[in-house]
């Protein structure tokens, strides 16, 4: 393989930009239909450029609470990428050490991560109603559900980020250092100690990467909520009933505002990432060698 | 964690397992033994042999689907993660190119699939383009809302999971080992059939199982994509809930969970997956 690129070069590299096209072209399609002239329908052509879907979408014309179902996504989202972040990285930390149903976690996890969605959406909305049947037996006056957003649809959300974080932990710790903990230690650092000081700044980037995929999947997360989040949807979950119903751009202009959101999350996400990786460096420690 | 996952994961796929053999009526479930769940779910099969009954064709239509998505992200995320790992040289672009392919992944699925309706429709791009081109008198009706669209729609969303783990396998493998083989006289495709492909296998085995598993269990999807009208295995327990039938959804949900455990169960055979992190 000398340096002139060979001819499978070109064809799969051709093949790459087909591919991303496919991935991206869908998709900047409705962002610029979103920019549909009042009169313009669902498809192609323009009929001008205006911004009426939009201040549809903000008005609720039409459309069911989506200010709210926004809001709600969002706390949901910031919670889930808490948790996901703080028990991934604790639950990365124990697996370096064996414990006592390391193997049986680590297969659960995976278990979780490629069940089909439906299942355990269904298996969480029969949990609930069963605890709801036994509380309003024994007597609970009034009592509704249990189920809600952060009760049974957190935990439905949690059954698909954990996995991913876990296994971000696992790729992290695999290239790890040990030796520069134990020069911790040797120096007199207590565990907590060593754990801010050293193991945390050198993990920091990948931790910012697990928040990122704890925000975006739990903020595009439908199937496992589906059933699993109690009287009030989603944000994935509205749009998914406005498939059905809507004939106008206004879901377009919601498609194209949904990205957004995500495209600043992962764009700051990255810049962050960015930043602390320049930093490692800048400070001429090897530290931040032993990772990607 | 484990408390997170035994709360939320565990338990509940114990209690499907035993609301599946319970009774139940129009609008409560009763918890008393019954097979009905799983009866109501076979009904008219018997009756119908030698013909299939609807929860076979079903199943079988599930299937087919799943192996046309899982052929054809296979295929794609093979080419492009190939490209990536052997033909991209420096780093950075490996970066580049990857986190390219990543967004999309953390953007919403729903508006992906979207996205297909103004190219597809029967006014759409593709359509308007055919018979610009004259090479179309009547817009094609089967491109939206048919499995068409159903199949195109699962390898748009899901090539991503088939890319990541194949990139994963291949950046490991030796380059020197691809140099030996062409020293050797090997032609460009021997190498691949006999030195890539064997030491991508984990790659591809583990993204083979994430898309079998998500095409199986899929109803948004295909609820989307198929304007609604296509069965599967994930739609028959997901218009079993609306029914409020939670038994014979939890039945439902038993015999997809035996199906995709014997698949799932079939590749791993081949590899150890806790090994290839």
């Amino acid at each position: 393989m000398g340096d002139k690129r060979s001819r499978s070069f070109y064809v799969l590299a051709a093949f790459f930009a087909a591919y991303v096209l496919f991935l991206y072209g869908p998709m900047i399609a409705i962002y610029i239909l979103s920019f549909q002239g009042p009169d313009g329908g669902l498809t192609f052509p323009m009929n001008g450029v205006s911004l009426v879907w939009f201040s549809k979408v903000f008005a609720g014309a039409g459309i069911v609470d989506i200010g709210a179902a926004f809001k709600r996504s969002l706390k949901l989202g910031l919670v889930v990428m808490i948790l996901t972040v703080v028990l991934s990285v604790s639950a990365g930390m124990a697996f370096r050490k064996s414990f006592r149903g390391a193997t049986f976690l680590f297969y659960v996890a995976i278990a979780s991560l490629i069940m089909p969605s439906i299942i355990t959406s269904l298996g969480i909305a029969l949990e609930f109603r069963l605890l709801d049947d036994f509380i309003i037996k024994s007597g609970a006056e009034g009592w509704t559900t249990a189920m809600g957003l952060f009760t049974s649809g957190l935990g439905a959300h949690l059954t698909w980020t954990l996995p991913f974080g876990l296994l971000i932990m696992f790729a992290i710790f695999n290239r790890f250092d040990g030796r520069l903990e134990e020069a911790a230690r040797d120096l007199g650092a207590t565990p907590w100690q060593t754990f801010r000081h050293v193991v945390l700044p050198i993990i920091l980037p990948s931790v910012v990467g697990i928040g990122l995929f704890g925000f975006t999947l739990s903020w595009d997360e439908l199937a496992r909520s589906s059933q699993a989040i109690g009287s009030v949807n989603t944000l994935p979950l509205e749009l998914q009933g406005l498939t059905t119903t809507v004939t106008k751009p206004d879901i377009y202009a919601l498609g194209t505002l949904t990205s957004a959101v995500s495209f600043v999350v992962i764009f700051s996400a990255l810049i962050v990432i960015l930043v602390l990786q320049a930093r490692q460096r800048r400070h001429g420690s090897d530290a931040g060698k032993g990772m990607v | 964690m484990m408390l997170v996952f035994a709360l939320f994961f565990l338990l509940p796929l114990v209690f499907v397992t035993i609301v599946s053999a319970w009774d139940y009526n129009e609008y409560e479930m009763l918890p008393a033994f019954s097979l009905r769940g799983y009866t109501d779910t076979f009904e008219g099969c018997i009756a119908e042999l030698p013909g299939l009954c609807t929860i076979l064709k079903t199943y079988l239509k599930t299937l087919k689907l799943c192996l046309l998505t899982w052929g054809l992200t296979l295929l794609i995320g093979f080419t492009v993660a190939y490209f990536l790992a052997f033909h991209v040289r420096s780093k950075t672009w490996q970066i580049v190119l990857s986190l390219l392919c990543t967004i999309p992944f953390w953007t919403s699925n729903v508006i992906r699939m979207i996205a297909w309706i103004p190219l597809l429709g029967r006014n759409g791009l593709v359509n308007k383009g055919l018979q610009g081109a004259g090479l179309i008198q009547q817009p094609l009706e089967w491109l939206l809302f048919s499995e068409f669209s159903v199949v195109l729609a699962l390898v748009h969303l899901f090539t991503f999971f088939t890319v990541v783990p194949i990139f994963n396998s291949m950046i490991r493998i030796d380059k020197r080992l691809i140099e030996a083989a062409y020293d050797a006289g090997a032609t460009g495709w021997q190498t691949l059939v006999n030195i890539v492909i064997p030491l991508a296998k984990p790659g591809i085995v583990i993204g083979s199982i994430f898309v079998i598993t998500i095409v199986m269990g899929d109803f948004v999807t295909i609820g989307v994509m198929g304007g609604q009208q296509i069965a599967s295995a994930g739609k028959i327990i997901e218009s079993r809930l609306n029914a409020l039938q939670f038994p014979a959804a939890a039945a439902n949900a038993v015999i997809l969970l035996g199906i995709t455990i014997m698949i799932i169960s079939a590749l791993t055979r081949i590899v150890d997956i806790r090994k290839e992190l």
